[in-house]
This record gives C-alpha cells, sequence and structure tokens, in this order.
C-alpha cells in the first residue's frame, strides 16, 4: 500500500461524490443528504488511516506524488503532507461530516432567518464537498502553483454557499468575501508567477537553474533580499486577509453573519487556517530573512488583532458576528505564535489551529441550533436558555470555555505554548497579549450569562433542547476537545519535527534551552 | 527581398516585368476561405431565394473547415518559416496559429450566424434583418418580414472578412497589412448593421464603427507612408534592418511608428481608441458581435505582435514605455468603467477592452514566452467570449435578446444550467484557476515579469480583481436575486447550443489540460515570426 495516492485519492473522492450528488434527482432530498455524509465518512475515514501511518520520524514530506501537469509552466500536480498539513487535513476531514449532520434540514440551512424560496438541496451538499476536496488539495499541496490553485479555487463553493444559502445582506457578503479574499490572490499571484524567474536563474545567482514551481526546491534558494522582501509582502498580505488579521478582517464578520452556521464552522475552522498554515509554511520557509525583518510590524498587527478582535467580541449584539470576532482575537495568537520563531511558539501555534477549528467549530455549530429554534441571533432574545435546554446550554458551556483557553481544554494547552514561546523572545507581545486571554473571559462568560443564564425569556419557553442528530453532530468535537486538552502530546509530536525543520530554515533557536515535550507536559496538566 | 530588388532592377531598367511567384500551396487557406467568399456571392446572383440558406451555410462550413485542415497539413508536415507570394505574406508558426485559432472560432462563430431559431415566437427567423435595405419600421420591413426572407448575404460577408483576418497577421509588408485590414473591416461595417431587432442601434453601430475604422484606417496608412519615407520599403524586414542601420530621419520614423499604432491599437481596442467598441458590440447582432470579440481580436493582435516583433523588434526601447502606458490604461480603464454598465453585452465589451490589456503585457513582453504566450491567451480567451456572446443570443423576451442585467435576475433559478454556464464563462474571464482564463493570464504575465515588466503585472492583477467584482456581480443577480414574474425565456436552438458546448469544454480543457495547446503555441514559436 506505500504507493498507494492518497492523498490524490483523497482530493479526488469528494469531487466524484460532488459530481454524483449533483446528478441525483431533485427530489430525493434525503438520498442526496445520504450519499454526501457517505462520501464524507469514507473521506473521513480514508483521511485517518493515512494518518495513522504518518511516521513522525520520517521525511518531512510523506504520501508525496509527483507527476507533470502544466509542463511548460513547470507546474507539477506535487502533493504530500507534513505534519502541521497533516493535523489540518484531519481536522478538514472530520468536520465536514459534522457539518452536514448540522445541515440536515432546511432550518439548518437558512439559518432559521426569512427563507425567500426553497433552495436545492444537493447544491448544498454538492458545494460543501468540492469544497472539502479544495480543502484537502489546499494542504497537500507542494506544488506553490498547485497550491494557488487550491487557494482560489476554493473560493467558489464558499462564494456560492454564503449567497445562495445565507441570510437577507448573503449577497453583500458574499461579495465582500470573494473580493477580499480574490485581491489577496491576486496579490499572491504576482509573486507565486515571480517565483518562476527567480528559480530559472544559475545557482550562482541564488537560483536552481531550472524553473520550478516546488516547494521544497524553492526554499533552498537564496533570494536577493529586496526581491524577497516584495515576495513576502505578496504572500503575506494574501494571508493576512485569509486569516484574517485586523486591518483586513473586516470581511469575515458579514460573512459570518449572512452565512449558515454549517458553512461557518468550515470558512472559520478550516479556511481561515490557510491563511497562518501558508504564513508558516510559504512566508517563513521561502523567505527566512524578509520574515525576520517583518517580524516587529506583524507581531504589532498581532497583538493589534488579538486585543482588538477581542474588545469589538464583547460589544456584538449578534451572536455569530460576536464569534467571528473572537476567531479575530484567536488567529492573533497563531500569528504571534508564527512570527515568535521559538519551537514552543510555533508548535503553539501549529496546535492552536487545529484546536480552533474544534472549539470555533462547536461554538458555531451550536450557535446555529440556537438560531434555527429562536429564529434570531441576536444575543438580546435569549436569556435562561439553559433553564428550557440544559444540554444545549452545557455544551455551549464547554465550548464556549475552551474558547477562553480553559485549563483542560484543549485550546489552553497552544494558547499556552504560544505565550511561554512568545515571552521567551519577546516580552512586551507576550505581555500585552495575555490581555487577550483576560478579554475572552468576558466576552465568553458575558455571551453565556445574558443567553444561558438569567430568568428564562418569554420566547425562550418551550425551546427544544438537542436532538440526537444535533447531538451527534457537536459531540465528536467536544470529545475531542476535552481529550485533546489532557493529551495534547500525540499531536505535537506528529507537528513537533515540521516546527523544527521550519525553524531551522529560518536559522533560529530557542533563547532558553527548554524542550518542547516538557512545555507541552506543564501544560497539559491542569 | 531579393525578388523585390529584382523587380525594381527589371522595372528600372524598363526590361520585362516578371511574373511574380506565387506559393500557392503555402497561402491556400486564405485562398479557398476568399474563394467560397466569391462562391457565395455568386449563389447569392444565381441560385433562388428558397434555397440560398441551404447552399450558403454548407459551403461557407466546408470552406472553414476545409482551410482548418489545410493549415493544420501545412503546419504539421513541413513546420514552414519562410515568406510567400513574392515576400507579401509569411508563413511561419505563430501565423500559422493564429490562422488555425481563427478559423476555429469563426467556424463556432457560424455555428450563431446560422442559427435560425427553433420556430418558437421571439426567435424564429435568426438574428439579421429580413431586408436590410427596408427602413426600419417601414411596411417595406413589415413585407419582407412577413414573407419570411432571409438575409442570405452574411455568409459571403462573413467569409470576406474571415479572409481579411486571415491576412492582416500573416502580412509581411505594411501596404499588404493595409489591403488585409480593409478587407476585414468593411464586410463587418455591414454586418453590424444588418440586426434584426432594436434596428437602429444596430445601423448606429455600424456607421459608429464605418467612421471611426476609416479614420483608423486613414491613420495606419499614413503611418505606413512615413515608414516608407524612412526606410524607402514597406516590407518588415527593410524597415527593421534600417532601424538597425541607425540610419534615416527619426522623427518620420517615431511619427510612422505613432501613427501606425493608432491604427493596429484600434481594431484591438486598446485605451484611448476603445471608444468604438462598448457601441458596436451592443448594437451589432450578437452573432456578429461573437465574431469580432473573438476572430478579429485574434486578427488584430497577430498583426501587432508581428509588427512590433518584426519590424520594430530593435527599436523596443523606444516604445516598450508607450506600450507600458497603453497598457496599463487599457486595464484599468476597461474594468472600471465595466462596473457602471447594466446591458451585458456592453459588459462584454468593456471586459473585451480590459483583456486587450492584459494582451498587452504579453506584447511587451517581447520574447518568446511572451509571444506564445500571448498566442495562448488569444485562442482561450476568443472561445470563452463566443461562448458568453452564444449565451446572451439564448435569453430572450418579446423584443428579442434581454441583455439588460436586472432582467436576468434570477436566471439561475429558471435555468439552472444556462446561468451556471454563463457563471463558468465569467469566471474564466475573471480568470478563476482552472479555467482557461487563468493559464491565458498566467502564460503572459509570466513572460512579462521575465522581462522585468512586474510593476505591469501588478497593475494587471489589481485590475483582474477589479473586474472581478463586475462578473461577480452579474452572478449575483443570475444566482442570489429572486426571478422577476415575466422574466426572460430561455430558447436554445441546436447551433447555438452546439456552440456553448464548445466553447466551455474549450474553457474547460484549456484550463485544467492546457498542456497541448500551450506546447502547440510553444512549437509554433520556435523560430517566431519569419523576417
Amino acid at each position: 500500500m506505500s504507493d498507494f495516492p492518497w492523498l490524490s485519492v483523497l482530493i479526488a473522492l469528494p469531487l466524484v461524490g460532488a459530481f454524483i450528488v449533483g446528478v441525483l434527482p431533485r427530489e430525493r432530498e434525503t438520498l442526496v443528504k445520504q450519499t454526501a455524509l457517505g462520501v464524507s465518512l469514507v473521506v473521513g475515514a480514508l483521511a485517518l488511516v493515512m494518518a495513522a501511518r504518518f511516521d513522525t520520524g520520517g521525511a518531512r514530506f510523506q504520501f508525496d506524488e509527483k507527476y507533470w501537469w502544466i509542463k511548460q509552466f513547470g507546474v507539477h500536480w506535487a502533493v504530500g503532507v507534513d505534519g502541521i498539513a497533516l493535523t489540518l487535513i484531519v481536522l478538514s476531514v472530520i468536520l465536514v461530516p459534522l457539518v452536514m449532520l448540522a445541515s440536515w434540514s432546511e432550518d439548518d440551512r437558512s439559518g432559521g432567518v426569512d427563507v425567500p424560496a426553497k433552495r436545492s438541496v444537493k447544491t448544498y451538499f454538492a458545494l460543501l464537498l468540492t469544497l472539502e476536496a479544495a480543502m484537502i488539495g489546499v494542504f497537500a499541496a507542494t506544488d506553490v502553483f498547485l497550491f494557488y490553485v487550491f487557494f482560489e479555487a476554493m473560493l467558489i463553493p464558499v462564494y456560492f454557499i454564503i449567497g445562495y444559502y445565507g441570510g437577507a445582506q448573503r449577497s453583500y457578503a458574499a461579495v465582500k468575501f470573494l473580493l477580499y479574499s480574490l485581491f489577496g490572490g491576486l496579490l499572491m499571484l504576482v509573486a507565486v508567477i515571480w517565483l518562476y524567474p527567480l528559480s530559472s536563474k544559475s545557482t550562482a545567482d541564488g537560483g536552481l537553474g531550472h524553473g520550478t514551481f516546488m516547494f521544497d526546491e524553492l526554499s533552498r534558494m537564496n533570494i536577493d533580499p529586496t526581491t524577497a522582501k516584495w515576495l513576502f509582502l505578496g504572500f503575506f498580505i494574501a494571508f493576512a486577509i485569509k486569516a484574517p488579521m485586523v486591518p483586513v478582517h473586516t470581511w469575515l464578520p458579514d460573512a459570518a453573519q449572512q452565512s449558515p452556521a454549517g458553512a461557518l464552522v468550515l470558512i472559520v475552522g478550516v479556511l481561515d487556517k490557510v491563511g497562518t498554515y501558508g504564513m508558516m509554511r510559504f512566508c517563513l520557509e521561502l523567505f527566512p530573512g524578509a520574515a525576520k525583518w517583518a517580524t516587529p510590524v506583524v507581531l504589532g498587527f498581532a497583538v493589534l488583532s488579538i486585543i482588538y478582535g477581542a474588545v469589538l467580541a464583547i460589544g456584538q449584539v449578534d451572536l455569530k458576528r460576536l464569534v467571528a470576532y473572537t476567531s479575530v482575537s484567536h488567529f492573533g495568537f497563531i500569528v504571534l505564535g508564527i512570527f515568535a520563531m521559538t519551537s514552543q511558539g510555533q508548535s503553539g501555534a501549529a496546535l492552536y489551529m487545529v484546536n480552533h477549528g474544534f472549539s470555533t467549530g462547536a461554538l458555531f455549530l451550536l450557535v446555529g441550533f440556537m438560531i434555527v429554534r429562536r429564529r434570531s441571533a441576536r444575543i438580546g432574545d435569549y436569556g435562561g436558555v439553559q433553564k428550557a435546554a440544559p444540554v444545549l446550554a452545557g455544551t455551549f458551556l464547554v465550548a464556549g470555555l475552551s474558547g477562553l483557553s480553559l485549563p483542560g481544554l484543549a485550546p489552553f494547552v497552544s494558547e499556552f505554548l504560544v505565550i511561554v514561546g512568545t515571552f521567551s523572545r519577546y516580552r512586551w507581545a507576550a505581555v500585552l497579549a495575555v490581555s487577550g486571554v483576560v478579554l475572552a473571559a468576558i466576552y465568553i462568560l458575558w455571551m453565556y450569562q445574558r443567553t444561558m443564564g438569567g430568568p428564562k425569556a418569554p420566547e425562550v419557553e418551550g425551546m427544544k433542547d438537542l436532538t440526537a442528530r444535533e447531538k451527534w453532530a457537536v459531540a465528536p468535537i467536544i470529545a475531542i476537545i476535552v481529550a485533546m486538552g489532557f493529551f495534547p502530546q500525540p499531536v505535537l509530536d506528529v507537528i513537533n519535527p515540521t516546527v523544527k525543520q521550519t525553524l531551522a530554515r529560518v536559522d533560529r533557536h530557542d533563547p532558553a534551552p527548554k524542550t518542547t515535550g516538557n512545555v507541552a507536559e506543564n501544560g497539559a496538566r491542569p | 527581398m531579393s525578388h523585390s530588388s529584382q523587380v525594381s532592377a527589371a522595372l528600372a531598367q524598363g526590361g520585362d516585368i516578371p511574373a511574380p511567384h506565387i506559393e500557392y500551396g503555402q497561402i491556400g487557406p486564405m485562398l479557398l476561405v476568399l474563394g467560397i467568399a466569391v462562391a457565395g456571392v455568386l449563389v447569392e446572383a444565381f441560385v433562388g431565394r428558397t434555397w440560398r440558406y441551404a447552399v450558403q451555410v454548407p459551403i461557407a462550413f466546408l470552406g472553414l473547415a476545409g482551410a482548418f485542415v489545410w493549415t493544420i497539413l501545412l503546419g504539421w508536415r513541413d513546420k514552414p518559416h519562410h515568406v510567400a507570394a513574392e515576400g507579401a505574406l509569411g508563413v511561419d508558426g505563430p501565423t500559422l496559429f493564429l490562422q488555425g485559432t481563427i478559423l476555429v472560432l469563426a467556424l463556432i462563430s457560424l455555428l450563431l450566424i446560422a442559427e435560425r431559431g427553433s420556430g418558437r415566437a421571439g426567435a424564429a427567423g435568426g438574428h439579421f434583418a429580413a431586408q436590410a435595405s427596408a427602413l426600419p419600421g417601414s411596411e417595406a420591413e413589415q413585407r419582407s418580414t412577413e414573407a419570411g426572407f432571409t438575409q442570405t448575404e452574411v455568409f459571403p460577408l462573413m467569409m470576406f472578412a474571415v479572409g481579411g483576418m486571415l491576412m492582416f497577421p500573416a502580412s509581411n509588408d505594411l501596404l499588404t497589412m493595409f489591403v488585409a485590414l480593409e478587407v476585414m473591416s468593411l464586410p463587418l461595417y455591414l454586418l453590424c448593421g444588418l440586426a434584426r431587432r432594436r434596428r437602429l442601434l444596430s445601423q448606429e453601430a455600424a456607421v459608429k464603427y464605418f467612421l471611426l475604422g476609416a479614420f483608423s484606417s486613414a491613420f495606419f496608412l499614413y503611418g505606413s507612408a512615413l515608414l516608407y519615407g524612412y526606410s524607402g520599403s514597406v516590407r518588415l524586414a527593410d524597415i527593421s534592418a534600417q532601424i538597425t542601420k541607425d540610419a534615416g530621419s527619426e522623427t518620420l520614423l517615431l511619427a510612422g511608428v505613432a501613427l501606425l499604432s493608432v491604427g493596429l491599437l484600434f481594431k484591438a481596442g486598446a485605451v484611448p481608441f476603445h471608444m468604438w467598441k462598448p457601441d458596436v458590440y451592443q448594437g451589432a447582432p450578437t452573432p456578429i458581435t461573437a465574431l469580432m470579440a473573438s476572430c478579429t481580436l485574434v486578427s488584430a493582435f497577430g498583426a501587432i505582435l508581428r509588427v512590433y516583433y518584426v519590424a520594430l523588434e530593435t527599436l523596443r526601447w523606444d516604445w516598450r514605455p508607450v506600450m507600458w502606458g497603453v497598457s496599463i490604461l487599457t486595464m484599468v480603464a476597461g474594468a472600471i468603467i465595466a462596473i457602471t454598465q447594466t446591458d451585458l453585452k456592453r459588459l462584454l465589451a468593456y471586459s473585451s477592452i480590459a483583456h486587450a490589456g492584459f494582451l498587452l503585457t504579453g506584447v511587451v513582453a517581447t520574447s518568446r514566452n511572451g509571444l506564445s504566450g500571448t498566442l495562448f491567451y488569444l485562442a482561450a480567451y476568443g472561445f470563452t467570449t463566443i461562448g458568453a456572446f452564444a449565451v446572451i443570443t439564448m435569453v430572450r423576451d418579446a423584443g428579442g435578446e434581454a441583455a439588460h442585467l436586472s432582467r436576468w435576475a434570477g436566471l439561475g433559478k429558471r435555468s439552472p444550467v444556462v446561468a451556471g454556464v454563463f457563471a463558468f464563462f465569467l469566471l474564466a474571464f475573471a480568470g478563476i484557476p482552472l479555467t482557461s482564463g487563468f493559464t491565458g493570464k498566467f502564460a503572459v504575465f509570466k513572460a512579462a515579469v521575465e522581462e522585468g515588466a512586474t510593476p505591469l503585472v501588478v497593475v494587471g492583477v489589481i485590475s483582474s480583481a477589479v473586474a472581478a467584482f463586475f462578473y461577480v456581480r452579474v452572478i449575483v443577480v443570475m444566482f442570489f436575486s429572486e426571478p422577476e414574474a415575466d422574466g426572460p425565456t430561455v430558447v436554445a436552438g441546436p447551433a447555438t447550443a452546439a456552440a456553448v458546448a464548445l466553447g466551455l469544454t474549450a474553457t474547460v480543457v484549456l484550463g485544467v489540460l492546457p498542456q497541448p495547446i500551450l506546447d502547440l503555441a510553444g512549437h509554433a514559436t520556435t523560430h517566431m515570426f519569419v523576417r
């Protein structure tokens, strides 16, 4: 089985599924949903088997495949995963079936808000499967051109999901989302194109002697500092928009407010990770010098995102917008960890990407369930939900607490690692970032208090608790959050070799001789 | 060169004029298409009205297809790289690629032109006026419509235009190029005025196109005259040689190049010579718009490439900065003005202007990759644009095509397939990966970056982002707004459907598996243009 094209199959399978779903008869809605769910479960199972076969002590890129795609441009169909990409692929394939479960009814998809007309079921599920293929592809690509193709292709299904299935302002939100991402992507395209002539220069001039887009070859180049800075900016702005960082985050709250909750889990939980993943993989390893040059500014924006996102989250009156702003704050932490360039910081950031995917995913799913029941996303329309729907309130609390990084839940480990890792090199940034932790307690607990606690609001009377289907959608995530809160080590073992390689490439060594493993264990003990 | 000097020597001595040597086989595709055009005229004269359509369409198809096969054979059998017809025409890789592209695109356009509708109300009678000479709104018009006349002259006219298009990029001297320009343009002026519905708009478009086109031809001719004054020859190679020698009056040279460029850039629709495009694209019968947006653009860029790569290559340090400016203006103006458009045909016209700007970045590169990238882009864009205009012909209401954007509201719900295909074409225009539009843009931008034109590419991608806005806006209207009660109906004739299918297939294939065509463009440009 060693030659089995794992990643190509993982990318192709959801696409085939999307096609099958697309040709099924429109009226057979249950069949459509079952088919889509079945495909996503098969993909998930396959990805987990692949993950189990990943050799943590092995080569950087495993399960790699490489074929010519467009020879004229020097482009390969080249896929392969390192530790970080693997964990993100696993995150995606776990979330997709859960999102499908959580999008089962018409109400789930429309967010319970004014539906103008019945909307196609099969299109929605076909789009989700297409998105899954693009998500796996974007993390698996080891050719920069291929990465760009998936990066852009990913936008289209999301655009249609928001625009077709979103709330009242859906087309505004969809267009804003697409234009922001496209603009960033096009700046990255210039940088991607530029890499090719650089790599065709002779080795004496810092090139490779032949034009290529293969990541591992490009990362061996010595690009002259000025060019590298421009290229770094091209990539970084695209990723900062995607991540999203303040001040280019404004598309996210709008997209979040309008998007159906299920798709939102994927947009914030996985898609935005492409931004931080890209920073770590491409900005740092392709342009290490420029990355170091930009570090102070990037850290400044990261801290700004942490605090600004948190403060704005406190002020929100819409549940989805609130969670979106908390994500802006969390992404600030991830960027902080990446650019601290210490092993704890980067391990923490990589782990944070996975943890945030689960914890925010759970929050969005539960917010979606609440909206279906109350038909409103306004915080002021709720109150006393825990009396009417105790299971809903309980899981919401766990998800919320994971969002504020309570020890014992997964995000704590990663946030702790990020702050420790940052502190050892950039004390000021770490000190400022800690205020984000305090603010997180405010926005989460205050939201909980206003929606779940207090006297029962009249409209909440008779609100149904979670159904079995909804429990199935959210329970696995809660289980993962708790499990990874206590045993992060297996995931860290997968991540750490990649982090070591990244740091070796940027030529940064930890200031204090601490091993990541120790810190992780300390962090794991609540 | 030796031939022409012999000719002039013979003329000077007053001796016998040697018969020109014509390589009929090498220039066969052009001769075939023009021959079919002449045959078409004879058909108009001698075949009865009821039979004309049935005769014209097959011979036009066979002519174009035969010329295409001939072109393929020429390229495949002996990979020519020489001049023909006493040096008047170049037969080389890039030319054959361009001619092949034009012929295929013309074949698909012919499908649209030949479409007579499926007989349902609002679609019957095709796209052309029953009798062009009948005044709009007059009794004569009514009579001819009721009699069910069809204007079969469009077929020979189209064949003449295509013949001119084939010759335009092949012309190796400025006079031949001028003749080709006129052979191509005059039938197009006529064809623009033949729309069946909204005839006044159509005739207005024809007059505008004719007047502006006549001006630009005059510019071209004046430029050629000045260049003749500079180098003593209209041959592109001789002009190039004169520039290398650095002899002669630089004023004549620069003024000549400037005027010549105006004529060429006008046909390509580059800013500031783009004014005709929106009006003409909107007014002309949509199949003719499709023909102009694809074949004419390919032909015009072919000629631009030949002039700048052959005659003016050594002068590139002088014209490059200007071309940078024109390219930037074209991309930016095309993209920005398009945002305010509410008519789909006008919108696609401005989109075509923006694309001309992207194409010019490939011209600026002045390298082999620039040439092959531009060739690929032209082919990719041609297919997509024909497909898009074909879709526009399908969406109709009582007054003909429903080209106003607001009428397309909710089309995604009414006809998901048609709207989906159109959305795909728009995404290809916007340059989203896995469409031919992306591959093409990548090809020209890569060539431009390799030649150090990175700022130009940055402007290019920024205008792509602006352009994406209005493409996306159309998608928003089609998919995210609710359909109107009396919305347009989708009428898909078999030929139109075939044209859409071909455009779609090409857009997908050139986006996902572009390697064969890229290779072909690469091989075609191995030796660049013949001199």
